[in-house]
């Protein structure tokens, strides 16, 4: 791989507002350009933080943020003003997971596109309207013409989500963050989703960091999968390797979670417990207490994440040992 | 939208008329009787019948009101029991007067309550916004007329900056557009600011503090909007709201005068319904009051008719 897009080096995110918390913990992460990482983890396991870090998003005042962020080339981290404000949106652009809580209500949403357009290129605002037309048509909204002109609250929740991700892709990103971008919507909606994200991302040859915690859309989309748990990165690698063969047992857990064919009638197995305290984190392996393999360097040693090829792995007691993908 | 405009007008139609009811019928339950106000206390039988059939007093009161209310839509308020004058011409020279103390009130205090507002909002648990709420509670919990007194003490009495009483020099009560006629709105608009200011400021710093957490604001700046793009957002959000609160504001001041109108002497409809009631000038009271009450009648309507031009969710429906 030469240089990649995304390159997250040891990167630490602590809230210090009215409650302390660490949300990441030495996060380390690479991404090459074209590439669709899914980020794969329960609630509060740090991977919407990773999205809202990669953006600045978060509070400055609250949050104390460590380590090296590299995107295209640009240091995140000490990016200002005008440069920030063109980073965002034009180099990484995000879609949210709730299309109907993200759109400014009292702005339609050609608007929207069009003053976004319009904050990042030169151009005049006939220009920029015709290309959130042109947007608007290739996220496959009917009647773009019509919905142009239309509030976010008049359009129905597959609508808006297709529309926030003509938005996202307005200013042509190359990368593309999308927090759980389906989960706000049913089922039917959700793939006509999915589908679309990866068609556009193989038309554009954008990168894609998609956070879920539905593998089923992961493996949909993705090439790699990252598994988060407690603001680390557990486990990483191709996205056959890490479903077919599991090595960390939390991993393996979250598989052995999910409703498929082959434990129909079967009881759902449950990982066992619920994830740690951000603001007290167990001083060894953050899985440990719901590990059923935990033994006692488990629960005094964090497990440094090991990388072989295109697989990396955080675990004492691995189910099987990292190899060389075949 | 011309359709919810007209439907918003016909709503207002029996507002309107009740607060004609309310209006004439209130003043019947005051205590006191119009009829000492004019006739002397030993005023013999005949003299008393007299003047109560003169001004229509001896007429059962759903009469008097089908009477007055006739008159009322024609723009005849009656006279005045007091200085015989038309009601009419009395309520309205006083209307402009008032008229442009509540609009230089209002227009500080919704101005200033917006910046200090939206400084806190924006700096919410910062010093400045505890700065702005401290101004803002004192200016709601203080009292006017108090305020009114203290500062005439100071820039009147003790620097003598700003005359004290009238709406210009000798005592004139017609406005002209000078320096002097200016120098007299000082301290009165100062003083009816402040009230507003402080309820704008807290409303608006609610507003925008909580508007900051909303997720589409998030979404703004990941969009790369720069900060007076998000502002513009966050402004065209909050304006309905502010809108709403600011016309209720303008209402009470148009009517909410009276003690400062009075502690400095300006001709206004405040200072003329304290006369009234003082005089038991029932017709002169009933027109002040009922044009008051338009007043607040019309602001709403005004309200709701530009509160869905801003927020497309709002009304239509």
């Amino acid at each position: 791989m030469t240089t990649p897009l995304v390159s997250l080096q040891d990167l630490s995110v602590q809230f210090c507002g009215s409650r302390k918390a660490s949300a990441l913990n030495a996060v380390n992460l690479e991404l090459g350009a074209g590439e669709v990482l899914a980020l794969l983890g329960e609630s509060g396991s740090g991977k919407s933080v990773t999205l809202r870090t990669l953006l600045r998003l978060h509070p400055e005042r609250t949050t104390k943020i460590q380590g090296r962020m590299q995107v295209d080339g640009q240091d995140v981290l000490a990016l200002k003003g005008r440069a920030l404000d063109l980073y965002r949106g034009g180099t990484v652009s995000m879609v949210f997971q709730e299309p109907g809580l993200a759109f400014d209500p009292v702005y339609t949403i050609g608007q929207q596109i069009t003053e976004s357009i319009r904050a990042h290129a030169a151009i005049d605002e006939a220009a920029a309207r015709a290309q959130a037309l042109q947007m608007l048509e290739r996220v496959q909204i009917p009647q773009a013409k019509r919905r142009f002109d239309a509030y976010p609250h008049e359009l129905s929740g597959g609508m808006r989500q297709r529309a926030m991700i003509a938005l996202a892709l307005a200013c042509q990103p190359k990368l593309l963050l999308a927090d759980e971008p389906t989960t706000a919507l049913d089922a039917t909606v959700q793939i006509q989703i999915l589908l679309l994200l990866r068609e556009l991302q193989r038309e554009t040859g954008m990168s894609v960091i998609f956070v879920t915690h539905d593998i089923g859309a992961a493996v949909e989309v993705a090439d790699r999968i990252a598994v988060m748990y407690a603001g680390r990165v557990v486990e990483q690698g191709p996205v056959g390797e890490i479903v077919r063969r599991p090595r960390h047992p939390y991993t393996a857990g979250l598989l052995a979670a999910t409703v498929g064919t082959e434990n129909r009638g079967q009881p759902l197995l449950a990982v066992p417990g619920s994830p740690p305290d951000l603001a007290a984190l167990p001083p060894g392996c953050s899985f440990a207490p719901r590990c059923a393999q935990a033994s006692e360097r488990c629960r005094r040693e964090v497990p440094p994440l090991q990388t072989l090829g295109q697989q990396a792995l955080a675990c004492w007691h691995p189910i099987l040992p990292l190899a060389e993908a075949a | 939208m011309f359709a919810y405009i007209i439907k918003r007008l016909i709503y207002a139609i029996p507002i309107a008329l009740s607060v004609t009811v309310v209006s004439f019928v209130l003043v019947y339950l005051a205590p006191g009787d119009p009829l000492n106000a004019i006739a002397p206390a030993d005023a013999p039988e005949e003299v008393i019948v007299a003047l109560k059939s003169a001004y229509g007093l001896d007429k059962p009161v759903p009469v008097q009101y089908g009477l007055w209310l006739l008159r009322a839509v024609q723009g005849d308020l009656g006279t005045s029991i007091a200085s015989g004058r038309a009601v009419t011409a009395e309520v309205l020279s006083a209307v402009s007067n008032t008229l442009l103390l509540a609009g230089m009130a209002a227009l500080g205090g919704v101005l200033i309550g917006c910046i200090l507002g939206a400084l806190a909002g924006y700096r919410h648990g910062t010093w400045i916004d505890r700065v702005a709420t401290v101004i803002s509670v004192i200016g709601v919990s203080i009292p006017h007329y108090w305020l009114g007194l203290v500062l005439t003490i100071v820039f009147s009495i003790w620097l003598p900056w700003f005359p004290a009483m009238g709406a210009g020099p000798g005592g004139s009560s017609e406005w002209l557009w000078d320096v002097e006629h200016l120098r007299h709105l000082v301290l009165p608009a100062l003083t009816l600011s402040v009230i507003p200011m402080g309820i704008i400021t807290r409303t608006v710093r609610a507003l925008v503090a909580d508007m900051l957490e909303q997720e589409f604001v998030t979404a703004l700046r990941a969009r790369g909007l720069s900060g007076v793009a998000v502002f513009r957002h966050i402004a065209k959000n909050t304006a309905p709201t502010v809108l709403a609160v600011a016309g209720l504001q303008i209402g009470y001041l148009m009517g909410g005068s009276i003690l400062v109108e009075t502690v400095f002497a300006w001709p206004g409809t405040g200072f003329l319904l304290n006369t009234a009631i003082f005089q038991r000038d029932i017709p002169l009271l009933q027109g002040t009051i009922l044009v008051l009450c338009m007043f607040f009648v019309v602001l709403n309507l005004l309200v709701d008719i530009l509160q869905p031009l801003i927020d497309p969710r709002m009304g239509r429906g």
